[in-house]
């Protein structure tokens, strides 16, 4: 019998359960390895070279290497662990969490000023909120997209 | 014997350990947040513990993917920052209470909650921004401290009845303690928020005050609420709310005087909620 997941039908949300721990473990054992400031020295020299010690997925790699964080989340990444890559930048926990939306820096630190994303439209898949897929990305970047007539 | 006197309740967000390591207290961003602390600290300060029982989760820094214990208890002598990519927080070593901390251990796990005693662990960003919270930045913590870490990072986490149980049981076993300590015990995390995907960045206002309210009168009823209904209404991260639970539950089953309440938004991603509880 398939696993009972409620949580699947929230827009724009991974939740990290025992199936996604277990596609991500390498991926998330590489960014904790970043905690070690030898490694965090080791992996800016040469990410790639340092990626290809892990035995991860080569989306994996590419995901880490391109900032993907979106993506990295699909192929078992957990936001605490990737957060060890932002550290590694020296990017915040805002930074990284923006760019998830598409939104600029700024659009998303704004939004969080002004109080947060709204809930209403954003509790199931099929409502209208800034958080459903047809609505993404967000910001500017989806503006540009709509007046593209894309 | 050892008493349960109050319980404080407060969020855990990292970038306020950041504004507080580096002097931003007083800008205007973070002006309103840290206000709603001084009368928390001034209340600490009026009716300080021997030891905290503090609740809080792990994220990504003790535990890897290798071992995620559900419940933890430290049960060593000291615990140290963690380097969580950033280097260390510039604030004290917490001392625990180790006496305690096996006392407890050995009673709720006979009690049916399989706790993972760790005498080794740095504590991360959970325990230590509350402490900053709560007590500002003296040169040691003004009590000892249990750290007690639960899963919430790696899905399915334990139930809010579950936390709520665990509460109670720690406070019979804290009752059976041959001390005369003050013992407070802190739930932390929250309130709303979440770190990931397009739905990124959002707070729920009116269901974070209801929790609040529910918190404080309608414990049991709250404690049943399905983890589903903590992700879609207050995010995927807004699931550290069910540590507040083990918090509710240690006050036992008599009535309780809120001392304080106090919310805002935002805390970098995160609603802020800060609630303190006293036996009435």
């Amino acid at each position: 019998m398939a696993l009972d997941k409620p949580y699947a039908d929230v827009p724009g949300t991974t939740i990290f359960d025992a199936e996604q721990s277990r596609k991500g473990y390498h991926l998330n054992q590489f960014c904790f390895s970043l905690m070690k400031p030898e490694n965090r020295a080791r992996f800016k020299a040469n990410e790639r070279a340092y990626l290809d010690e892990w035995p991860l997925s080569e989306d994996q790699k590419q995901a880490v290497m391109a900032r993907d964080l979106n993506r990295c989340i699909a192929l078992g990444g957990n936001i605490y662990f990737l957060a060890r890559i932002g550290a590694t930048d020296g990017k915040s926990f805002q930074q990284m969490a923006g760019s998830m939306t598409g939104m600029t820096e700024e659009e998303y630190r704004a939004m969080m000023v002004a109080g947060g994303r709204k809930i209403d439209g954003n509790r199931r898949l099929g409502e209208d909120g800034d958080a459903q897929p047809h609505r993404q990305p967000q910001g500017a970047a989806g503006r540009a997209k709509i007046a593209k007539g894309a | 014997m050892a008493h349960i006197t109050a319980s404080v309740y407060t969020s855990h967000v990292p970038a306020i350990g950041v504004a507080i390591d580096q002097g931003k207290t007083q800008e205007p961003y973070w002006q309103p947040l840290f206000r709603g602390y001084d009368a928390s600290k001034a209340w600490l300060a009026a009716n300080r513990p021997d030891v905290v029982i503090l609740v809080y989760n792990d994220h990504a820094t003790a535990f890897s993917l290798e071992v995620i214990p559900t419940f933890a208890i430290g049960c060593a002598a000291e615990f140290k920052p963690a380097d969580e990519g950033w280097g260390p927080r510039p604030v004290p070593v917490v001392k625990g209470h180790a006496e305690l901390a096996a006392h407890v251990a050995q009673s709720v796990i006979q009690e049916d909650f399989d706790l993972t005693i760790v005498n080794r662990m740095d504590v991360d960003h959970g325990l230590t921004v509350p402490l900053s919270l709560m007590c500002g930045q003296p040169s040691a913590w003004p009590f000892a401290v249990i750290p007690f870490a639960v899963n919430v990072v790696q899905y399915p986490v334990p139930s809010g009845r579950r936390c709520y149980h665990l509460g109670q049981a720690i406070r019979r076993a804290v009752e059976r303690f041959d001390q005369p300590l003050n013992v407070q015990v802190w739930g932390t995390g929250g309130m709303s928020h979440q770190l990931q995907g397009a739905r990124a960045g959002l707070i729920n206002r009116e269901w974070d005050n209801k929790f609040l309210d529910r918190l404080i009168a309608d414990p049991a009823g709250l404690s049943v609420m399905p983890h589903i209904d903590y992700v879609r209404e207050g995010g995927s991260e807004g699931i550290e709310l069910v540590m507040w639970l083990i918090g509710r539950g240690a006050m036992g089953p008599g009535k309780v005087r809120v001392a304080h309440r106090f919310y805002h938004v935002p805390a970098s991603n995160t609603a802020v909620g800060n609630l303190i509880l006293e036996a009435a």
